[in-house]
């Protein structure tokens, strides 16, 4: 089924043309990664589709992104937002603890009963696998987490919101090597639920997790297939200059 | 001449200068300190003035003071903060934007004895206040404006973007996430911006001289249609308008006067110094 | 119900953000409400130009050209001394001072900035007038010199804190750039740093003058309220501040001499606005 269909999206800030004409369509319960160099309009893409470019001036978009048929620059933002979650490149918890930071977006939906929070908040630190380091200390403050954790604690928080899709912004960034497998292991097992995107500037990382990849350069999907079909036989050249390291 | 000899007589002269400022100040704290301690009895701070202010206290212009402040903050924090909010969270660089950040600098320059006639124009006549309380709170409520404005808003914009960005991210609205996330962040320099607003209206005179301030009136006010006594127009009249006052009384008001105002700008360091201990990104 | 809510938020804040805008304006109509009456009775360049202030005679004569004099004798005798010291703190404090004295040193003129002027004016009266008398063999020591010292002195948290500021934001490039051409420290200061600064150092002087010329309890205590044209600056001067606010408290509301009154708060506005403005403008010019 159809999650995300984008038709010929083009997105502007001032004179800087960030997405050029890209369609694409993104699919229930599959991973989809995309890659590229910086300034390729990746994070751009992502930041269209939960509609957090609104927050930057001179911004002009043409073209449509539909979510389930409907299309996101007619629903209400937030309710949008709910259900497309995102997390970011750094780890960002809020200044709050631990429980409150999972516990911070039911609560702006309205969830008060605080037995159904607690429910809410363990299922979703189990999810992101953190369920277990943290249980006995959910009340200190999030910034005493490591940055590993940090990160699956960002997960839990989308989680905890039980959004549709969730959006990754190259989310490994500034992890060692332990916590992005953790990480990388944690969405695996979220594709069962949930439609997954990320955006990452680790091509290995996008070959281990990708169900499909895309690849964007300049502003443009050049293409988007199978991730072995990217890996093994990309039908553009400059696809495969990327993924052998040639630029970027 | 030798560069590092003119070098090093600019710096000399450099340093004399800061150090002359610097000193005068604290010259001029330990002489009101020094001789207004002996006046400093029970009986001076609790006791009304008597005798035609040559006698007694200055407990009514105490509690004037701390009422005309009181009045000016619960005036001006509302607003203050919400225009604040309005700058740090919505407003979008414009002519508008422009334009009240210009409205601010100037409301911040107005002589404070404009506010006085201001106050004097409005409030006590064409707004029929009398010379009061309110007319006097509200005067010193508009001449803070513009520091709680700039204070609050300096502390909104310290909360890092990327606090608002989470939230968002995680379907909160912008107003939810103001208040739950930016408001509670930025409440350190909110209240430090409050309390220097607090101890400016606390030691201005011109602003209270037409629109409340009594000359001489030893007893306590029963509403706030009231005049009361105030320690800065106090002090002004005892070393100026009123012949053979004591030193020791004049010395002892201005050390209360000087005092408070102190006090509160300690505590609003003290505020702003912890917080940064524990500033927790 | 939420949407309601945050419609109803968004333009009370807007209200309160437009409040300052509306602050300004009905100070300004408000003055000229009051004082525009002035101006039936006496033209304003009479009042502007007139050389006489008697305002309780009969019939009253409102010529504020003492007062303005007044005013800028003790502004230019303030600057003269003000300019030169507040820049110089500056750059010791911006420049070269080591960090601790440097927190010291800035505590202390914020703390300077703190005491209300009304006990600045006492501390005037107790010390710089017995002084200036002693010192000059003066009739009496409430002269526009004493004022000129106290006010120049008042403006230095003004001027220190916005000139520090604007040397501050000075890329250290600049700085760099001299010093590895074989500048000394000064040189770099004097030749560069000064230089790249000077818009916003040019705004921290208007600022501070601003200030001076705003100034009124301090002046009052301090310059001895002499209504007449000032011929030097040992004798004493009343300025446009200190007359509204020794005045209006003896002024019958609706008389002339209200009116004429708020005429001078007009005056002040308008300079305290012009100078506001272009030291802004300065001030954004640097960014």
């Amino acid at each position: 089924m159809v999650i995300f269909k984008i038709e010929k999206l083009n997105v502007r800030f001032g004179s800087v043309h960030a997405l050029r004409d890209v369609s694409e369509e993104i699919l229930e319960h599959e991973i989809l990664t995309v890659i590229g160099p910086s300034n390729s309009g990746k994070s751009t893409l992502l930041r269209t589709l939960n509609r957090m470019n609104d927050l930057l001036p001179n911004l002009r978009i043409t073209g449509t992104v539909e979510l389930e048929g409907e299309n996101i620059r007619r629903m209400d933002v937030e309710a949008l937002r709910r259900r497309v979650g995102t997390v970011f490149a750094l780890p960002l918890p809020l200044p709050l603890s631990i429980f409150d930071n999972v516990a911070y977006g039911p609560r702006m939906h309205g969830l008060r009963n605080k037995k159904k929070m607690a429910e809410r908040v363990e299922t979703a630190l189990r999810q992101a696998y953190l369920w277990d380091e943290v249980k006995d200390r959910l009340h200190e403050s999030a910034f005493k987490l490591s940055g590993g954790q940090q990160q699956r604690l960002c997960i839990a928080r989308t989680l905890a919101v039980e959004p549709e899709v969730i959006l990754f912004d190259e989310p490994c960034s500034g992890l060692d090597p332990i916590s992005t497998a953790k990480v990388e292991d944690a969405m695996l097992k979220l594709k069962q639920r949930y439609t997954l995107v990320l955006v990452t500037n680790n091509v290995k990382q996008a070959a281990r997790v990708g169900d499909r990849t895309a690849f964007f350069l300049n502003g443009e999907l050049i293409e988007v297939d199978k991730t072995e079909k990217i890996f093994t036989v990309p039908r553009d050249n400059r696809t495969d200059d990327y993924i052998r390291g040639r630029f970027g | 001449m030798n560069p590092h000899r003119t070098q090093k007589i600019a710096f000399s002269l450099l340093f004399l200068a800061t150090f002359l400022v610097v000193a005068l100040v604290g010259a001029i704290v330990v002489i009101i300190v020094q001789k207004g301690l002996p006046a400093m009895t029970w009986q001076f701070i609790s006791d009304v003035p008597r005798e035609g202010m040559r006698a007694g206290g200055i407990f009514p212009a105490i509690i004037g003071t701390l009422l005309l402040v009181g009045g000016a903050i619960v005036f001006a924090l509302p607003i203050g903060l919400l225009a604040a909010i309005y700058l740090s969270e919505y407003a979008r660089d414009g002519l508008l934007t422009r334009i009240i950040k210009l409205a601010i600098v100037n409301l911040a320059g107005v002589p404070s004895v404009v506010y006085g006639l201001f106050g004097l124009a409005l409030f006590v006549v064409f707004f029929k206040f009398g010379v009061s309380i309110v007319s006097g709170s509200l005067t010193l409520g508009i001449m803070i404006l513009p520091l709680i404005i700039t204070a609050s808003r300096e502390a909104l914009e310290s909360v890092p973007r990327s606090f608002r960005e989470v939230s968002l991210s995680l379907g909160a609205s912008k107003w939810q996430t103001i208040q739950h996330i930016v408001l509670p962040n930025a409440i350190p320099g909110i209240l430090t911006g409050t309390i220097l607003g607090l101890g400016r209206a606390a030691g201005e005179t011109a602003p209270i001289l037409f629109t409340v301030a009594a000359f001489y009136l030893p007893q306590l006010p029963r509403s706030i249609f009231d005049q009361v006594m105030a320690l800065p127009y106090h002090l002004y009249v005892i070393s100026t308008q009123v012949p053979n006052v004591d030193e020791k009384i004049r010395y002892g008001t201005a050390l209360v006067l000087l005092a408070l105002v102190l006090f509160m700008n300690l505590i609003a360091i003290i505020i702003r110094y912890k917080f940064r201990m524990k500033k927790k990104w | 119900m939420r949407k309601f809510r945050e419609f109803i938020i968004e333009k009370l804040v807007l209200l309160c953000g437009i409040a300052s805008i509306f602050f300004v304006v009905l100070i300004f109509l408000f003055l000229l409400k009051e004082g525009f009456a002035v101006f039936k009775t006496v033209h304003p360049f009479a009042f502007l130009g007139g050389k006489s202030w008697y305002p309780i005679s009969e019939p009253p004569r409102l010529g504020i050209l003492p007062l303005i004099l007044g005013s800028i004798l003790v502004t230019v005798g303030a600057a003269i001394i003000s300019i030169p010291i507040g820049v110089g703190c500056a750059i010791y404090i911006a420049e070269i001072a080591p960090k601790k004295t440097k927190e010291i040193l800035k505590a202390g003129i914020e703390l300077l900035a703190a005491i209300p002027s009304v006990v600045l004016g006492f501390i005037g009266m107790v010390t710089i007038v017995p002084l200036a008398k002693m010192l000059f063999h003066l009739p009496t020591g409430l002269t526009a010199l004493s004022g000129s010292i106290m006010l120049a002195f008042m403006a230095m948290p003004t001027i220190v804190s916005i000139a520090e500021d604007a040397l501050y934001s000075v890329p250290k490039t600049y700085k760099e750039g001299a010093l590895a051409m074989g500048a000394t420290h000064w040189q770099a200061i004097w030749r560069v740093m000064l230089r790249a600064a000077s818009s916003g150092i040019l705004a921290a002087v208007m600022l501070g003058i601003g200030r001076v010329i705003g100034e009124t309890m301090a002046v009052m205590m301090i310059t001895g309220n002499a209504a007449v044209i000032p011929h030097s600056f040992f004798a004493p001067v009343r300025t446009l501040t200190a007359t509204i606010a020794a005045e209006m408290g003896e002024a019958v509301i609706g008389s002339e001499h209200y009116f004429a009154l708020f005429a001078i708060g007009i005056v002040l506005f308008v300079i305290s606005f012009g100078i506001n403005v272009t030291a802004d403008l300065f001030l954004h010019k640097r960014q």
